[in-house]
């Protein structure tokens, strides 16, 4: 009930954010119902024309376009979502950890991450996945890594503000264990900013596969990702032919609609009134 | 005749979700040359928001809805910018409640003292530095010749107001607006900011409007007293005729508090002594000793009162108790056995037993969590109660601190303040402790929501002999409360013993300025206590009005 009254006050920039994602999950939902092929099926010539055989026409292998579209949504979403998930977890847990315990603990951590953000993260991710090779669950393991150390940054700041409440005190001197500090005392009264942050962090992780995938490193042929399709399809751009632009538009459309959602929800969170 | 300022059924509306409500129902305000006036009352009765709007001006997301406000014969309401800006600040000035809020701590303060006469083009700065070594004298401030040349941040809170007061007057304003500027300050301190005040707009034969929520302060100040509530005019009379003889039940109400007191047996056998605090000395870099050797002894079913001015070391020793603050030197010792200095080697029934509420009950309940989890959680925590038991031993502690069942399912921003405070008694009753560190649990509320707290504790004490350590700087409670008194000064203790025997004269130094400093409802008060001073320092006798080093 709560969430629809907030859904009814909000501003339309909001409302076509959502709308936005919206599309996307259902396109990533029902990618093998609404697609007219499957996924890495050969239908046709190479770099086709739009036709009602083939809505957007069709890749350098003569796939059907949309229905990469389709699955691409598909497998970007769902990676991109599990990576920032897990980097969330990962970096809350030692962020709350961090600022709970205080001292050589909060140093340690600190520095630790510290030293991980001093490298380039693309060369870094790139250098990584050379090593352990392309697989999902390492692509994934890889970048949740390397971005829960911004999570780790912005949690423990949050925390540290929390912290100092007295009611957080007045748990402490009851006796409550740091996993009750965290879970019942902080995690509740930090969530605005950090529901806000998974939103602008799950864009970045989802750009920062596309980019991998464009160089090659990220989601591997014959499985469609948009990054992908962007880098396969480049060629066509010599000719005239637009083809790697919707792959490329997707991207885009899907980080603004995020960004949309995520700029009312922080409004909210901020407690502005205009 | 006219009077400086006319407001006549001034209607001030705030927005809250969309909504205008009203916060100021239709109430007319006259103020002549040289009176000052008194707007007393709870907070949002709606006495700041009347202070400001005689500059036709409203916080934002109020406004002005209607009524006429005249100032020396001109209509503010509809008044051009222009116009506007040559009167505030001129000819209305404004003093705020906390004055180190209000400066800007980069500046000097003759800085700031002179950018408003030199804006509006009045003098010179060099005009306005001299004439500020006059203000400053006049306000008693030490060093006036040299006081403005320092930052905000190198002089006390008190010089602080003054300064703030001097800033007021520098374009020898017709009125000046006070909001509460005392309520920050402790007892010694606010008898210099209102000496001060009241000297000054007599001097300069300035009107005024002093707003406070302390009757016994504005009763030293105001000619006249207009006693607000909820928006509404409760009342307003001359400020002696209304002291003596109030007509309406609540200022009665207002003027009767702080007389709470009781009589009961004190005297102390030593086995009831439940804590003890021995040779404790603490610091908090390891360099600076914040406590120096106190020591102290709790009794069953008693209240110590720990009384102090800011900076004494009151709740440093509550840290070094609860374990918070492990102390350098010293010990505490519960039930004749010795606890772990330091929280996280304490039993959990060591932690059960001495339970804390706090000053702000806003912070000290987390937003996020139902009254049942806040009152449940130590039930389930020290005692596994679980289920329909514990659901059951919420609903008794909520009918011990008065409040209905159906705030069980309530979040604390759905609570007023007292209901928050009475909350936090229930969490620490939940534990059933032995000793309650009250941590001034009075001072954030307004003094009829205190007096009912005041009460409510004294009542849970008499029901489960349950020991308080009231920790506090305003003597009228400990009047009320205690029964036994700690005097603390810089982190020592200066006095300590029986209520009786620390109330009684002859007094310690230190304990006989705090006691002076209350203000009382006798609108004579001041001037009977600074002519006694002046008195005492023509006789040759040392007075000393401040014990802290600068």
């Amino acid at each position: 009930m709560a969430l629809f009254k907030l859904l009814r006050q909000s501003p339309w920039s909001a409302r076509i954010g959502l709308a936005m994602i919206l599309i996307n999950v259902f396109a990533a939902l029902f990618a093998p119902v609404i697609s007219p092929y499957t996924e890495t099926e050969i239908v046709g010539d190479v770099w086709m024309p739009m036709s009602t055989d083939h809505f957007l026409g069709t890749d350098h292998l003569g796939r059907d376009l949309f229905t990469r579209m389709m699955y691409g949504a598909r497998n970007t979403i769902a990676i991109a979502f599990i990576t920032a998930m897990l980097s969330f977890m990962v970096g809350i847990i030692f962020g709350f950890f961090a600022a709970t315990v205080g001292g050589w603990t909060d140093l340690a951590c600190s520095r630790f991450v510290d030293i991980m953000m001093a490298f380039p993260t693309l060369i870094f991710a790139l250098m990584a996945l050379s090593i352990v090779g392309t697989s999902i669950s390492a692509l994934i393991l890889v970048i949740a890594l390397l971005d829960s150390t911004r999570v780790y940054r912005l949690s423990r700041a949050v925390a540290m503000d929390i912290e100092v409440m007295e009611y957080v005190e007045a748990a402490r001197l009851r006796g409550e264990g740091i996993w009750w500090l965290m879970r019942h005392e902080i995690l509740p009264n930090a969530m605005p900013p950090l529901v806000a942050e998974f939103g602008l962090r799950f864009c970045f992780v989802f750009l920062f596969i596309a980019a991998l995938s464009f160089l090659g490193l990220g989601i591997q042929p014959p499985l469609a990702d948009w990054g992908g399709m962007v880098r396969e399809n480049s060629g066509a751009i010599t000719f005239g032919i637009f083809i790697p632009l919707w792959p490329a538009g997707a991207i885009a459309f899907l980080t603004v609609g995020v960004n949309l959602v995520v700029d009312w929800f922080l409004h909210i969170a901020s407690g502005l009134k205009d | 005749m006219t009077h400086l300022l006319e407001m006549k059924d001034i209607f001030i509306e705030g927005e809250s979700d969309e909504k205008w409500l009203p916060i100021i129902n239709g109430i007319s305000l006259t103020l002549d040359k040289g009176e000052v006036l008194g707007l007393i009352g709870e907070s949002g009765a709606g006495k700041s928001t009347l202070g400001l709007a005689s500059m036709n001006y409203t916080r934002q997301g109020c406004r002005i809805a209607s009524g006429s406000i005249v100032f020396d014969g001109t209509e503010l309401t509809g008044a051009s910018p222009e116009t506007l800006r040559k009167i505030m600040g001129v000819r209305i000035a404004y003093v705020a409640q906390s004055a180190a809020a209000s400066f800007n701590p980069a500046h000097r303060l003759v800085k700031q003292y002179a950018e408003a006469p030199t804006q509006h083009g009045l003098m010179s700065f060099q005009k306005a530095e001299k004439e500020a070594i006059d203000i400053y004298r006049r306000l008693l401030l030490p060093d006036p010749e040299h006081i403005g040349y320092r930052y905000p941040h190198q002089v006390s809170g008190g010089q602080l107001q003054r300064a703030m007061v001097a800033m007021a007057m520098a374009c020898q304003p017709d009125i000046i607006v006070f909001d509460e500027p005392t309520t920050a300050l402790d007892v010694t301190t606010q008898i210099e900011v209102l000496a001060a005040i009241k000297k000054i707009t007599r001097e300069f034969n300035t009107a005024a409007i002093y707003i406070t929520h302390d009757l016994a302060v504005v009763a030293q100040l105001a000619d006249r007293i207009m006693v607000l509530r909820y928006g509404d005019l409760v009342e307003e009379n001359n400020a002696r005729k209304m002291l003596a003889n109030p007509k309406e039940e609540y200022t009665r109400q207002l003027l009767s508090v702080r007389t709470l007191t009781e009589d009961k047996d004190l005297s102390v056998s030593e086995k009831d002594v439940i804590l003890e605090v021995e040779g404790v000395t603490a610091s908090y870099t390891g360099k600076e000793i914040v406590l120096e050797d106190i020591d102290l002894k709790i009794r069953r079913g008693r209240t110590v009162a720990l009384v102090g001015e800011s900076g004494s070391g009151k709740s440093t020793l509550a840290r070094v108790i609860t374990g918070l603050l492990p102390p350098i030197k010293g010990k505490t010792v519960y039930n004749g056995e010795m606890l772990p200095p330091a929280l996280k080697n304490r039993k959990r029934d060591s932690l059960r037993v001495m339970q804390m509420i706090y000053q702000m009950p806003d912070t000290a309940l987390n937003p996020r969590q139902r009254v049942s989890k806040i009152i449940g959680r130590p039930l389930q925590f020290y005692y596994g109660m679980r289920g329909k038991a514990a659901e059951d031993r919420v609903l008794e502690l909520l009918d011990k601190i008065e409040l209905s069942e159906k705030y069980k399912d309530r979040y604390p921003t759905e609570l007023s303040g007292g209901e928050k405070q009475r909350i936090c008694i229930a969490r620490a009753l939940a534990a059933k402790p032995d000793l309650i560190i009250c941590d001034e649990v009075t001072s954030a509320l307004d003094q009829l929501v205190a007096e009912e707290i005041l009460k409510l504790l004294r009542n849970l004490q008499n029901e489960l002999k349950v020991s308080y350590l009231f920790i506090t700087h305003d003597l009228a409670t400990v009047k009320a409360i205690s029964d036994e008194i700690v005097v603390m000064l810089r982190g020592r203790i200066v006095e300590q013993g029986r209520k009786t025997d620390i109330l009684t004269p002859p007094h310690h130094e230190y304990t006989e300025l705090l006691l002076d400093s209350v203000p009382e409802m006798d609108p004579d008060w001041l001037d009977g206590v600074l002519a006694e001073r002046a008195r005492k320092v023509a006789q040759g006798i040392e007075v000393k009005t401040t014990f802290i080093e600068e």
